[in-house]
C-alpha cells in the first residue's frame, strides 16, 4: 500500500518538478539573452495546449513509439527514486531513448530521420561515462542500490570528483542542451527544423515534452546520489548542488554554439575516457 | 479552460517579400518587445505551429509551398497576413508574376497592414488572431 502510494506520488510530482525546472529554465536564458522571458508556469500551459491540438497521424505506428518511450522513462525514475538499482535504471533509460530514436525513424521525414540517427551518435557519446559511473559507485560503496549507496557515511564525490566531472559534462547531452542538441531543439535548428520531434503534433508532442521533464528530473538524481550520504545535510547540499549544476548548464546553453557530431563523439570520448580511467585507477591503486 | 490563448506557437513564412515585414516580425523576437513573455515561440515547424505568420505576396512559385504549409498545420489553426503585400499584392501588385493577398489561396483571419507592418502592429494582429483561433477550439470541441 505505501508502496503504491510513493509510486503514485513520484509518478505525478516528478513531471511537475521537471516542468517546473523547464520553466525556470526559459526564465533564466531569457534573462541571460537580456529579456524578461515567459512565466514559470509556461512549460505546463504549452503542454495543455498541446493536448487540446489536433493529433496528425503520419502513419500508423509513429506515435506508438513515443507512449513506449514516455513509459520506460515514467519506470525509470519509479526505480531510481524508490533507491532502486542503478543497472536497472540506466538500462530502461536507455531503452527509452532507443524507443524514442525509433519514433524519429518511424515519421520518414529527412528531419527527424537525421535527428534520430544524432540521437544514436549521442548515445554512443554519453553511455560510456554512464556506466562508469555506475562502476565507480560501485566501486566506492560495494552495492548497485542507490538506497545504499546515498546512506553512508562518506558521500560517493569524496572518492569519485573526476567521474563527477565527466558526468556532468555528458549530462549536456540528457538535457539537450547546446553544444550537444544535436537531435532535438527547442531552439530554431536550421538544418534540422525539430530534429525527432519534427513530426509530431498535439498529444504526441506534449508526451514528448512531459518524458523530457521526467528525464531532467533522472538526469539531476544521478547528480544527487554523488552527494548524498546519511546526513541531513549532505541532502541539502546534493539538492543545492542539483541547481548549481543546472543553472551551470543553462549558462553553457546560452554561450556556446551547437559542434558537430564528430566533436561531440570525440570529445565525449576523450573527457570519459581521461576522467573515468583516472579516477577508476587512483581508486585501485590507493585502494580506498 | 482553452490554453492556446497562453502558448501561441508561430510559424513564419516569407512569401516574395521585400524583407521589410520580415525584419518586422523578427523584431517581435528581439528584447524591445519580447514576445516570449507571453509564451510566443517561433517554431519553423508547421506540425507545431498554431499561427501561421505571412509576410509578402504570393506569386505562382509559392502557392504549392504555402498551401502545403497550411495543410500540414494541426488544428485548430489561424492564418494571419502581415503587411499590405500579403494583405493585397501592395506596391508589387502589379507585376507580372504576383498572383495577390495571401486570401487568394487561404482563409486569412487577421491582415495586419502597413509598409513595413510595425512590430506593435504584428503584436496586436497576433492578439487578434488569438482571440480567432479561441473561438475555433471552442467550435473543435462542439463538434
Ligand atoms: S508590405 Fe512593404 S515592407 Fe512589407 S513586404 Fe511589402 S513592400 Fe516590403
Amino acid at each position: 500500500m505505501l508502496l503504491a502510494i510513493k509510486v503514485i506520488l513520484i509518478i505525478i510530482l516528478t513531471p511537475l518538478a521537471g516542468g517546473l525546472l523547464a520553466g525556470f529554465d526559459r526564465i533564466i536564458s531569457a534573462r541571460l539573452q537580456g529579456r524578461k522571458g515567459p512565466p514559470l508556469l509556461q512549460p505546463f500551459y504549452d503542454v495543455l495546449k498541446l493536448l487540446q491540438k489536433e493529433t496528425i497521424e503520419v502513419n500508423a505506428s509513429h506515435r506508438f513509439y513515443v507512449y513506449v518511450s514516455l513509459l520506460f522513462i515514467v519506470f525509470t525514475a519509479i526505480v531510481m527514486l524508490l533507491g532502486g538499482d542503478i543497472l536497472l535504471t540506466i538500462f530502461v533509460l536507455t531503452l527509452g531513448s532507443i524507443f524514442f530514436v525509433f519514433g524519429g525513424y518511424a515519421s520518414q521525414s529527412p528531419y527527424s530521420v537525421i535527428g534520430a540517427e544524432r540521437e544514436l551518435l549521442q548515445m554512443m557519446a554519453y553511455e560510456p561515462m554512464v556506466f562508469m559511473t555506475a562502476a565507480g559507485l560501485y566501486y566506492v560503496t560495494n552495492t548497485f542500490f542507490i538506497k545504499d549507496i546515498i546512506s553512508r557515511d562518506i558521500p560517493a564525490i569524496v572518492y569519485l570528483p573526476a567521474i563527477f566531472l565527466g558526468f556532468v559534462y555528458i549530462l549536456t547531452f540528457k538535457l539537450r542542451k547546446s553544444p550537444f542538441d544535436l537531435s532535438v531543439g527547442h531552439h530554431a535548428h536550421q538544418e534540422l527544423v525539430q530534429g525527432i520531434s519534427t513530426e509530431y503534433s498535439g498529444r504526441a508532442l506534449a508526451a514528448i515534452e512531459v518524458t523530457h521533464w521526467y528525464e531532467s528530473i533522472i538526469a539531476m538524481a544521478f547528480v544527487y546520489i554523488f552527494f548524498a550520504a546519511n546526513s541531513v545535510i549532505s541532502h541539502v547540499v546534493a539538492l543545492i548542488v542539483c541547481l548549481v549544476v543546472y543553472l551551470f548548464e543553462i549558462i553553457v546553453d546560452n554561450s556556446t554554439v551547437r559542434v558537430k557530431w564528430q566533436m561531440a563523439l570525440t570529445s565525449a570520448w576523450v573527457v570519459s575516457g581521461v576522467l573515468g580511467i583516472l579516477n577508476l585507477a587512483v581508486l585501485f591503486f590507493f585502494e580506498f | 479552460m482553452n490554453f492556446n490563448k497562453k502558448s501561441p506557437w508561430i510559424l513564419h513564412y516569407d512569401g516574395s517579400s521585400c524583407n521589410g515585414c520580415d525584419i518586422g516580425v523578427l523584431a517581435c523576437l528581439t528584447p524591445l518587445y519580447d514576445v516570449e513573455r507571453f509564451g510566443v515561440i517561433n517554431t519553423g515547424n508547421p506540425r507545431h505551429a498554431d499561427i501561421l505568420l505571412l509576410t509578402g505576396s504570393l506569386n505562382a512559385q509559392n502557392i504549392p509551398v504555402v498551401q502545403q504549409i497550411y495543410d500540414q498545420m494541426p488544428e485548430p489553426k489561424v492564418v494571419a497576413a502581415i503587411g499590405i503585400c500579403a494583405t493585397s499584392g501592395g506596391i508589387f501588385a502589379e507585376c507580372y508574376n504576383v498572383v495577390g493577398g495571401v486570401d487568394k489561396v487561404l482563409p486569412v483571419d487577421v491582415y495586419v497592414p502597413g509598409c513595413a507592418a510595425r512590430p506593435q502592429a504584428i503584436i496586436d494582429g497576433v492578439v487578434k488572431a488569438l482571440s480567432i483561433l479561441d473561438e475555433k477550439q471552442n467550435a473543435l470541441k462542439g463538434r
